[in-house]
């Protein structure tokens, strides 16, 4: 017995794993559950494009192009680099109600963000609130890293070419210029403001950056971005971090502000409204156009490409079932 | 207990296996003196410690590393890595190149490590062995590794030699030795060494430690076969050949002790020198990978060059007037080097689509592979406790894509067992294997001599052997008498014959259970015992086998004094020299030697003749005459031979079966369906190779035509090659004849048939036959026929042997396999697969070989197609994002795709994948056809999954571009940031790739499962975790993606934009395939299907089970060519030795040591042989056919006991 096991030392283990005999599911592409899962995906796909396109239509987008290059625009002489603290007015007219919550976007066209230098560009220690960074900035943020020998905060170029036109709505009632309230709060990422950002815990905010001087291309320190909420300064103002947060593509809108209080938080009834801008971001040198829009995004991409789909999925129907019968 | 088998498995090609640790200036002679260590350390010769091992505990990483940055892939990444240091090009952090590659490196460098060790353990272990040395007069025990170069070792029986040695002394006459070279070179069979005279006489140890002779010999080189030196002693010079040489690796047999002195140590000797680097063997998907990859290379640089020049467009146009927002670095001040920078940056992106991992991904499923061969069941074999072994494990996928077998015959389709099958006696025949009698006859109640494993069936013969009839007994007496084997009786009725072929070991084991034993020989008399009597034959005369006479005879005087002629021989030549009166039982025994010759088996005729008292001594007369001719003496022995075989009395044939292994015909016929070309290249005699090759069925009686080239001269096999293909081409005219043909060609054909102006003449014509035998070839021949095919017909070869005369077949070819049997283990060492039978050869190539290539095929394709649709993403990104280099995806996601989220899954499909089950690819060998043309992963399938590849990044980019530009979230917030679209289209990606890894994974087990979800699963996992918050607040540097996961996942509009992108992607591809199998499936698909419909049981191989009758089922096309042959394996001037009783000693020694395996105590049985029958002992001097020094051998001379002269 002893020699009979001993004879098979060498004998292969009998599992189904090493004799390759696992049991295995092998799925088929049988026209059984094709043809019916195509036809359900196509389905599905079309009934989340109808859904998807009705809802884009409800929605309404109106943009109003600011850059000035047109010497008919009230913009123009503003789109000079020299002339300092220029304030444009646009009218523009709702003809219908836009319906609440209004957010109010700015873009930018043919601005790289997402280019790998730029975006590199920055100190994430400096924004995370390390005084430590604060007195000598990381490399990446050449050449916005230094003025002479005193270190900037923020530095990089994101943080220095951060947008700075501001705006204020007025809707005009029978002359009279009716400002409607813009609500900053909450526009950016949750992460960001929360998180990913801190102010150095010193009080108050502004001796944090002694020995440091603002970005070359600010007017305004750090800690003094806006001047009417203390808490909304520093590395977690709102429109910083709007700013921060680099667009994926060279043609984005970043929100501006939200249209959520008082008697408009309904909506933008129907009627004449004037925009003033505060004309300070130089656009013409790279031959840039901002426009501001104010609402919309066309979801119907999705629902047309579904039913595109769809009928792809018909016609490859239509084709299987031939040679079934056959 | 689990023996350790050291598999040698290796990853990347790393793949030497000694480094030498004394590499001195060129030797040019080497002086060795004896007994005189001070002399010879002066040479520093290398000492007796071998290292096999190529690294120690502080050099293992700097060599370790060095080796494997002499990959290009590796050192390609290294490249990349300090491209990533260098800030103004660094795309990519730098860790997304040194994480893989230092996985990749340490894989590999444990893997190393690991052989290194045992490497370690087996060099320890031989170093430390013990052997005896002779210092100041004195034996002292001494590790191996102490031996030094000069010193005298004293070996004893059994024991491994432990360096080259000068053989000084035995304790055997005439400084006599034997010893086993099998570990050396395969060849299981005892060889003879012989000390130089002067030193043989030196005896004992006193005489030995005073021994200072000086040894002038060669450097140390690897020939195995030669060595030339002088001794000079006492100033005389006595020359030294190989005959005087016993080499480390060989084993003393049949020797009680000798002395040596050291001439080779350690690294130096023959045995290491031989052991050098093993050929690295590739497969051509190997081959199409590398060519593929310098492709893809080509592809990177032109997208890079595409990409640069879109850089320095843009950069010109547009970035130059954006300096103030997106400057430019300082040391970069102008477009133009902006663009060449650009240019690496994107190199460096864009090298993923040769992914590191891709080479490590192929190791590890053909490691897989190996071991699913190892483990195989069915390859194993029960009988000799071996399993399959994939001793190579780089060339699985080879398997599936073999055309030409090529294989060795003896050995490898035969067992080399010969059995005695059939007779015809006296115009009957016997041995019809009928089912009445189907059990075995026992023999013992009838002859307790008899051999127990004798099997015959047929109990007829038995009776008549029993009644006595006298043809009958006639006929044993002839076998048990007419022939040159010797036996050793150990102990009473225990009788072991050594037969120098097995076909004469084989009638004369018949005749001993028939009742005719031979018992015992000397030089002039065989002892038998007749039907229970003992008889003594005075033996007169052995008329000797030979090529030309293809015949022997014996003339023997028994006790009554009748002188009679034995002769066995080919019928052909047998059957024109017998008496007149025969001519009717001639034509009988005829149409039975063709019924047997129909059925494969090797048939003899017998005859006698009865002579005279005068015709004796007259013929006696003139052989003696013709044997003493000093001219032409061959030719006068064979005129005289001549004259007396003549007017023979026919007594009957023999039919002796060439044992095949099991199954041959069947796996014969398999892979000749299968489409694979066998041919059998053998050493072997024409006649030999055409029987076996008319019982494994490569033959067949309704072949057209076989055509047999045996010229001797370049015209004549010319001619002959001409003549072949002209029949064949004119034959082949109406196509709807099923002409086939076969072609034989001798060794010396051969030779000319293989010369340049004659090989493609050669190659065309062999090409067309269904069956080519090549038959008395040379090792060397059977390479360069595998060469020739190689270099003409880019076909896969395999060849099959055991032998070590097949080891350079087995080594240029693609693929070689050793049969592990009784032949040695030089060719398993040799070869890259190796298991026992033959007829695994099937499943090795039908099961695993096709299984392996249909799971890489799949593997490269879709892991291409992965790369690209991963990688040529940010391709389109950089006509958006200014040509910079930004990549669209975190960094760590780039790091991890390749290695940790996408790999399991088609790993797990490389390795698990079936399309159809084992049995039914034996079932149905055209399975094999795909891999033989190369169907399933060529240059047209890699396009197609490039292209798949590519589609699938234009939609995973261009999808995500489109819905994100501008969605927003429901508070307002814009989706179109760069971080949220990173997030979407990764997860895309991952989605659209394990979605598409589901489809092409056609056999889902538990691991599969796991695997998939599992990636899917860990690529959460991972992202949240990497995006958590806590990880952030340690690292703020290099966590920027934080708090993503969850904030885009929570965004319906991106799992939208997810399912509409995967929904894109999958949906062309399902709908193609689903086509494709309705419009154009693959037998493949079609088994699949029928197995859905109608489940088959698991009979595996039962389809070949059922015709696995062939073999028994001989009933073939009678009337064929008769095709017989005497003694095949026979060698002629056996008999000579046998009347001179030259060899009587060294053949008891030879079975002596066939005992001493089983029990040490042959010494103690030829020790008690000599002083109790000291009388059967014969002569202790040996012809000079084995004694080259036969000028220093003088017989006389002999002081051992007993010792006297046989003539």
């Amino acid at each position: 017995m002893v020699k009979q096991e001993k004879e098979f030392v060498n004998r292969p283990d009998n599992t189904a794993f090493t004799q390759q005999r696992l049991p295995a599911w092998q799925p088929m592409l049988s026209a059984g559950i094709i043809i019916p899962g195509f036809v359900l995906i196509g389905l599905a796909f079309i009934g989340i494009g109808v859904a998807l396109f009705v809802t884009s239509q409800s929605i309404q987008v109106l943009e109003v192009d600011y850059t000035g290059v047109e010497q008919s625009s009230p913009c123009f002489k503003c789109s000079d680099p020299d002339v300092k603290n220029c304030v444009c007015k646009m009218e523009f007219n709702i003809d219908s109600l836009f319906k609440g919550p209004v957010f109010f976007y700015y873009g930018l066209s043919n601005y790289f963000q997402n280019y790998r230098g730029y975006g590199v560009s920055k100190d994430p220690n400096q924004l995370s609130g390390d005084l430590d960074s604060f007195k000598v900035p990381s490399d990446s943020c050449a050449p916005y890293e230094y003025v002479g020998k005193t270190p900037i905060v923020p530095c990089g170029s994101v943080a220095n070419s951060m947008f700075n036109d501001s705006f204020k709505l007025y809707q005009i009632v029978s002359g009279a210029k009716i400002q409607v309230t813009l609500d900053g709060k909450g526009i950016a990422w949750w992460t960001d403001y929360n998180v990913k950002y801190r102010n150095p815990s010193v009080t108050p905010l502004k001796n944090a950056f002694n020995g440091t001087v603002k970005p070359t291309f600010w007017s305004k320190p750090a800690y003094e971005l806006d001047p009417t909420d203390p808490a909304n300064n520093g590395f977690i103002n709102q429109d910083f971090l709007v700013w921060m947060r680099r667009a994926a593509l060279p043609n984005f809108r970043k929100l501006y502000r939200r249209i959520t209080e008082g008697d408009y938080a309904k909506g933008l009834p129907a009627g004449n409204y004037s925009l003033e801008i505060a004309y300070n971001y130089p656009v013409l040198s790279f031959d840039g156009r901002k426009k501001n829009e104010f609402l919309g995004i066309a979801y119907l991409v999705i629902g047309s490409m579904c039913v595109v789909m769809s009928i792809v999925m018909l016609i490859v129907y239509a084709k299987f079932k031939f040679p079934e019968e056959e | 207990m689990h023996t350790h088998r050291q598999a040698p498995f290796f990853f990347l090609s790393v793949y030497s296996c000694f480094i030498f640790a004394s590499c001195v200036s060129a030797e040019e002679e080497r002086r060795v003196r004896a007994n005189d260590r001070e002399y010879n350390e002066k040479f520093q010769y290398a000492s007796n410690c071998i290292m096999t091992s190529k690294y120690n505990i502080i050099t293992f990483l700097p060599v370790n590393l060095f080796e494997q940055f002499q990959e290009v892939a590796n050192t390609y990444f290294l490249f990349l890595l300090i491209l990533q240091l260098i800030p103004q090009i660094s795309s990519l952090s730098w860790f997304t190149t040194i994480v893989p590659l230092a996985l990749v490196l340490t894989i590999t460098a444990v893997k190393d490590a690991t052989d290194d060790y045992f490497r370690h353990k087996s060099d320890n272990q031989v170093n430390n062995r013990q052997s005896q040395v002779l210092i100041r007069g004195l034996l002292q025990n001494e590790k191996w590794m102490n031996v030094r170069v000069g010193d005298i070792i004293k070996l004893e029986n059994n024991q491994f030699v432990a360096a080259d040695l000068l053989l000084l002394s035995s304790s055997e006459p005439h400084g006599l030795c034997y010893i086993e070279t099998a570990e050396l070179d395969g060849e299981t069979n005892m060889k003879v060494r012989q000390s130089v005279s002067v030193t043989s006489e030196l005896g004992d140890q006193n005489n030995l430690s005073s021994f200072n002779g000086e040894v002038v010999c060669e450097p140390p080189n690897n020939k195995l076969d030669r060595f030339c030196g002088t001794l000079y002693w006492r100033d005389k010079k006595y020359t030294l050949t190989n005959q005087n040489m016993l080499l480390r690796g060989c084993v003393l047999r049949n020797t009680e002790a000798c002395y040596g002195l050291v001439i080779f140590a350690g690294p130096d000797t023959k045995l290491m020198q031989n052991s050098g680097r093993t050929k690295f063997k590739r497969t051509s998907i190997d081959r199409l990978m590398n060519t593929l990859v310098l492709w893809i290379f080509g592809f990177l640089v032109c997208m890079g060059v595409i990409l640069a020049i879109g850089n320095a467009v843009w950069e010109r146009e547009v970035g130059s007037l954006f300096q103030s927002y997106l400057p430019w670095d300082p040391p970069v001040d102008n477009f133009l080097f902006n663009a060449f920078l650009s240019f690496w940056s994107y190199v460096i992106i864009l090298n993923t689509v040769v992914p590191i991992s891709l080479y490590v991904s192929v190791e590890v499923i053909r490691l897989g592979h190996s071991y699913f061969i190892n483990w195989d069941q069915h390859m194993f074999c029960s009988q000799c406790n071996t399993a399959a072994e994939a001793r190579t494990t780089t060339l699985n996928e080879e398997l599936g894509q073999v055309e030409y077998i090529f294989s060795d015959k003896t050995g490898t389709l035969t067992q080399n067992i010969m059995s005695f099958n059939k007779c015809s006696i006296n115009g009957q025949t016997f041995g019809k294997c009928t089912l009445k009698h189907r059990h075995r006859l026992d023999f013992t109640p009838f002859n307790p001599l008899a051999d127990l494993d004798f099997c015959f069936y047929d109990d007829t013969l038995l009776e008549s052997v029993k009644v006595g009839d006298l043809h009958t007994q006639e006929f044993f007496r002839l076998l048990s008498l007419c022939h040159t084997v010797m036996s050793e009786e150990k102990s009473e009725g225990e009788l072991v014959y050594k037969a120098q072929s097995p076909d004469e070991g084989a009638l004369v084991t018949a005749a001993r259970n028939f009742g005719f034993v031979f018992r015992s020989r000397t030089p002039g008399t065989i002892s038998t015992t007749e039907m229970g009597r003992p008889a003594t034959y005075t033996l007169l005369a052995i008329l000797d086998f030979n090529n030309i006479r293809k015949r022997m005879s014996v003339i023997v005087r028994n006790a009554e004094g009748r002188i009679r002629l034995y002769c066995k021989g080919a019928d052909t030549v047998l059957l024109e020299r017998l008496h007149p009166c025969n001519q009717e039982l001639t034509n009988i025994t005829s149409d039975h030697l063709n019924e047997y010759a129909a059925d494969g088996l090797r048939t003899l005729a017998l005859a006698y003749r009865d002579l005279t008292e005068d015709e004796w001594e007259a013929w006696s007369e003139s052989h003696r005459c013709a044997d003493k001719a000093t001219d032409c003496r061959e030719d006068r022995l064979a005129a005289a031979y001549e004259q007396i075989e003549q007017d023979m009395m026919l007594l009957g044939a023999t039919a002796i079966e060439d044992k095949l292994q099991e199954g041959v015909p069947e796996t014969i016929a398999v892979l000749s369906l299968a489409n694979i070309k066998i041919w059998v290249l053998t050493g072997d005699k024409q006649e030999t190779a055409v029987n076996i090759g008319y019982s494994c069925k490569m033959l067949t009686d309704d072949m057209t035509e076989v055509f047999i080239i045996s010229g001797h001269t370049v015209q004549s096999v010319r001619q002959e090659l001409r003549s072949v293909s002209l029949t064949g081409r004119t034959a082949a005219c109406p196509p709807s004849s099923w002409s086939t043909f076969a072609l034989i060609i001798n060794g010396h054909s051969l030779a000319h048939a293989l010369e340049a102006d004659m090989e493609t003449e050669f190659l065309s014509t062999a090409c067309a036959c269904k069956a080519v035998i090549c038959c008395r070839v040379t090792p060397l021949q059977k390479a360069q026929v595998v060469e020739l095919i190689k270099k003409h017909k880019k076909a896969v070869t395999l060849a099959i042997g055991d032998g070590a005369n097949d080891v350079s077949m087995i080594k240029s070819a693609h693929i070689g396999v050793g049969i592990s049997g009784q032949e040695g283990i030089q060719a398993v060492l040799a070869s890259d697969y190796s298991f026992s039978q033959f007829r695994f050869l099937q499943r090795l190539l039908l099961v695993h070989g096709r299984w392996s290539y249909l799971r890489m095929c799949r593997f490269l394709c879709y892991f291409f197609y992965k790369n690209f649709a991963f990688t040529m993403v940010h391709f389109w990104f950089g006509f958006f994002c200014g040509f910079s280099a930004q990549t669209v995806y975190d960094q760590y996601f780039i790091t991890l795709y390749n290695i940790v989220y996408t790999s399991l899954p088609v790993l797990a499909m490389g390795i698990f994948d079936q399309d159809v089950p084992d049995h039914r690819s034996l079932e149905y060998p055209k399975l094999y056809e795909p891999g033989q043309l190369n169907l399933l992963f060529n240059k047209k399938e890699f396009f197609i999954c490039i292209a798949q590849g590519i589609y699938t990044s234009v939609v995973l980019f261009f999808v995500p571009y489109a819905v994100l530009s501008d969605a927003s979230q429901s508070n307002g917030v814009p989706l179109a940031d760069y971080q949220t679209f990173a997030v979407t289209t990764a997860t895309a990606l991952v989605i659209v790739v394990s979605v598409q890894i589901a489809l092409d994974t056609g056999f889902w087990t538990v691991i599969n499962h796991v695997c998939v979800w599992g990636s899917l699963g860990s690529y959460f996992t991972i992202m949240f975790a990497l995006h958590s918050q806590s990880l952030f607040r340690i690292f703020p540097n290099q966590f920027h993606f934080v708090g993503h996961a969850q904030s885009t996942l929570l965004q319906p509009v991106v799992w939208l934009t997810i399912a509409l992108a995967t929904a894109i992607c999958i949906v062309p591809v399902l709908a193609f395939r689903f086509l494709k199998l309705d419009l154009k499936p693959q037998l493949s698909d079609t088994l699949v299907r029928q197995k859905k419909r109608k489940p088959v049981g698991r009979s595996v191989g039962g389809a070949w089970r059922g015709t696995g009758s062939v073999s028994e089922g001989r009933l073939g096309a009678r009337g064929g060519s008769r095709r017989s042959g005497y003694a095949f394996a026979h060698q002629e001037g056996f008999g000579e030795l046998i009347t001179s009783g030259k060899n009587m000693r060294l053949s008891s020694m030879a079975l002596a040591s066939f005992a001493s395996r089983h029990s040490s105590g042959w010494i103690d049985t030829l020790r008690r042989k000599k002083h109790t029958s000291a009388h059967t002992e014969c002569v202790l001097c040996f012809s000079g056919d084995i004694l080259r020094n036969g000028e220093d051998v003088d017989c006389s001379k002999t002081h051992y006991e007993l010792g006297f002269n046989g003539e």
